[in-house]
C-alpha cells in the first residue's frame, strides 16, 4: 500500500520540516474571504506567502455517485445546487447534453429557447453581481456589497416568480420547461433593466474607478495567458487575460448564434494584463453584455415568439429518457466559465453509468498556488475573491 | 481526427493507437497508456493541432468487467477542435494494486486536480504525479466511492453511520 499514500507522506514531510522562521496558518474553512468552506494552509515567512496547499472536499456532496443511481429527470435539481449561485445555468448545461443525445435538441421550440437564455443571463448577472459585490468587501469596501445584493434581490424576486423558488429553480427540464413564464413577466423584465442600466453605471463609479480599490486590485497576482490555459481555467479568468473564449459564441449552442452581444477580454487599463482589477472588470463588462441579450430576447419573445394559449412547454418533455449506449461531454458557459458534463449512458435503463461534472471553480481554483507564491498575505486576500470561486462547485 | 491519427501514428508509432471510435456523437481515440504522455505531449505542441486546454478527465468503471477507463477531453482553443483520448485498463480490484495510468500533469496543469480526484474517487493511480493525495474525502478514508462495488462503511471514527 506504501506506494499509495507516498502522497500523503510527501504532504505531512512539507509540512514537518518548515524551517524555524516559517509559520503555517490555517485560513479558513470558515473564513468569510474564502467564500465558503475552503480551507487554504498558507506558509508563510512573515507577511509573505511561501506556498499555499488547498483543502477541499467540505461540500462534497457525492454529486457523481447520486445521479449514477437515480434518472436523468431526477439529476436536474442536483445540478441546481453544483453553483447555487447561477442554477439556471447548470441545468441548461445538463439538459442540453441529455437533449443532444436523444437527437431533440433541433426539435425545440424557439420560445422555449429563448425563456432559457432568458432566465439563463438573468442568473448570469446575479452570479456576477454576487462576485463584484462580495469582491468589494473583501477589499473592504462595503457598499457596493449592499448595492449588488439589492439589485440581485430584484432578480431573484423575478425568478422565484417563474420558478417558485429563490435559488434553486428546477426550471429548465428535458425537452422544455416547468411552465411559461408568469403573464406579465416580459414587462416586469423590462421594468428591471430600465431600472438596472443606471445602477451599473453608479457601481462603476463607486467602485471601478474608485483609487483605493484599483490600488489593492490592480498589478495584483497578474495571470499570463499561457498560464492560465495550461491550468485550465476559463469564463472570466481566462478572458481577462486576454483571449476571446466564450463557449457561447465558440460553440453557439441554443439561441445564442442569433443574438448579438460581445465578448469583453482584459485589456491591462490599470495595471498589467490579467491582474485582479482585469478579472473584476470583465465581470462589469459581463453583466453589460447580459442586460444586452435580455433586452434581445424580452423583444423577440413579445413579437415572433409571442405567448399563445396553446403553447405548452412540456409538450416535448419525453416520459422516460431511452438512450442507447454511448457517451457525450457537454459544455456551456457559465457565469464561472467552462461547466461540463460528462454522461457514460447504458442500454435498456434510463439510469447512467456514470456522469461526470467539470465545475469550472474546481480548475480556476487550481490556479491559486501558482498565483498567490510570494504574495502578501492580504494581496491573498483580493487574489482569491478575483477568482471568484463557488464552493458547492469546487467540491460537488 | 484523421488528421489527429496521421500524427500519432507518423510520430509515436503504430502501436499507439489502440482502437477508433467513430460511431458515437463525439468520435474518441483509445490509446494504449505506455505512450500516453508523448501522444499528449505531441498533441500540445504540434503545429495545426495545439491541444493546450484539458477540459476534463473522468475515470470510468465498467462494472461488472474488471476493467477501468480514463477519459481525457482536450480543447485546442486557437483552432477551436475537441477532441477524446480513452485509456483503458485491466485491473482485479483488489485494494492493494489499483489500475496504473501514467500521468499528464506535467503537460497539462489541470490535470493535478483532476487526477487526483480520480485517485481519491475512483482508486486509479497515476505514475509520476507530484502529490497524489485525496482531494475531495478525508485522507483517512478507507475505499473508493465511485466504484460500483464499494460498499458503504458501517463507521467511521467509531461513529455509527448507518
Amino acid at each position: 500500500m506504501s506506494i499509495y499514500t507516498s502522497g500523503l507522506d510527501k504532504y505531512k514531510e512539507k509540512i514537518a520540516s518548515i524551517s524555524s522562521q516559517e509559520m503555517v496558518i490555517n485560513m479558513g474553512p470558515q473564513h468569510p474571504s474564502t467564500h465558503g468552506v475552503l480551507r487554504l494552509e498558507l506558509i508563510t515567512d512573515g507577511e509573505i506567502v511561501k506556498d499555499i496547499i488547498p483543502h477541499l472536499g467540505y461540500l462534497h456532496r457525492c454529486f457523481d455517485k447520486h445521479a449514477e443511481s437515480m434518472n436523468y429527470t431526477k439529476s436536474i435539481p442536483f445540478t441546481d445546487r453544483l453553483d447555487y449561485l447561477a442554477s439556471m445555468n447548470n441545468s441548461h448545461a445538463f439538459v442540453m447534453g441529455v437533449e443532444r443525445m436523444l437527437g431533440i435538441e433541433g426539435a425545440i421550440p424557439k420560445r422555449i429557447e429563448y425563456i432559457r437564455v432568458l432566465v439563463c443571463e438573468l442568473n448570469r448577472i446575479a452570479s456576477h453581481l454576487i462576485a463584484i459585490g462580495t469582491y468589494g468587501i473583501d477589499i473592504g469596501a462595503f457598499t457596493p456589497f449592499m448595492w449588488c445584493f439589492r439589485d440581485r434581490e430584484h432578480i431573484m424576486n423575478m425568478l422565484e416568480w417563474a420558478s417558485g423558488s429563490r435559488m434553486l429553480y428546477n426550471y429548465i427540464w428535458i425537452g422544455g420547461l416547468f411552465y411559461d413564464l408568469p403573464v406579465g413577466f416580459e414587462e416586469r423584465c423590462k421594468e428591471f433593466i430600465d431600472y438596472f442600466k443606471p445602477k451599473l453605471v453608479e457601481l462603476d463609479e463607486l467602485l471601478s474607478n474608485n483609487q483605493i480599490f484599483i490600488s489593492r486590485t490592480a498589478n495584483i497576482g497578474a495571470l499570463p495567458a499561457d498560464v492560465a490555459i495550461n491550468y485550465g481555467c476559463s469564463g472570466p479568468m481566462l478572458r481577462a487575460s486576454g483571449i476571446k473564449w466564450d463557449l457561447r459564441r465558440v460553440d453557439g449552442y441554443s439561441v445564442y448564434p442569433e443574438l448579438e452581444f460581445d465578448i469583453p477580454v482584459g485589456k491591462g487599463e490599470m495595471g498589467v494584463l490579467g491582474d485582479c482589477w482585469d478579472r473584476y472588470k470583465v465581470r462589469v463588462d459581463e453583466v453589460r453584455e447580459s442586460v444586452k441579450i435580455i433586452e434581445q430576447c424580452l423583444a423577440r419573445l413579445a413579437s415572433d415568439f409571442h405567448r399563445t394559449p396553446d403553447f405548452d412547454p412540456r409538450a416535448m418533455v419525453p416520459k422516460k429518457v431511452n438512450l442507447k449506449s454511448q457517451d457525450y461531454y457537454v459544455r456551456a458557459e457559465n457565469p464561472k466559465g467552462e461547466l461540463g458534463f460528462y454522461f457514460v449512458t447504458q442500454e435498456k435503463t434510463d439510469i447512467p453509468k456514470r456522469v461526470k461534472s467539470r465545475g469550472p471553480s474546481f480548475n480556476n481554483l487550481s490556479v491559486l498556488p501558482e498565483l498567490g507564491r510570494g504574495q502578501l498575505i492580504a494581496d491573498l486576500i483580493a487574489i482569491l475573491g478575483s477568482i471568484d470561486i463557488v464552493l458547492g462547485e469546487v467540491d460537488r | 481526427m484523421d488528421k489527429v491519427i496521421e500524427l500519432i501514428t507518423a510520430h509515436v508509432g503504430d502501436a499507439a493507437i489502440v482502437a477508433v471510435e467513430r460511431n458515437g456523437l463525439q468520435p474518441a481515440i483509445q490509446v494504449s497508456p505506455f505512450f500516453l504522455r508523448s501522444i499528449a505531449k505531441l498533441l500540445r505542441d504540434s503545429e495545426g493541432f495545439y491541444f493546450d486546454f484539458l477540459a476534463n478527465i473522468s475515470a470510468v468503471d465498467h462494472y461488472p468487467e474488471n476493467r477501468f477507463s480514463v477519459v481525457y477531453h482536450i480543447t485546442s482553443i486557437p483552432y477551436q477542435t475537441q477532441l477524446v483520448l480513452k485509456v483503458d485498463v485491466e485491473n482485479e480490484r483488489t485494494m492493494d494494486k489499483l489500475p496504473e495510468v501514467p500521468s499528464v500533469s506535467k503537460v497539462w496543469r489541470t490535470a493535478d486536480w483532476h487526477e487526483r480526484e480520480a485517485f481519491d474517487l475512483m482508486g486509479v493511480f497515476f505514475t509520476d504525479h507530484p502529490d497524489l493525495r485525496r482531494i475531495l474525502l478525508p485522507d483517512d478514508w478507507v475505499g473508493f466511492p465511485l466504484r460500483k462495488d464499494y460498499q458503504d462503511p458501517e463507521t467511521y471514527h467509531g461513529i455509527s453511520i448507518k
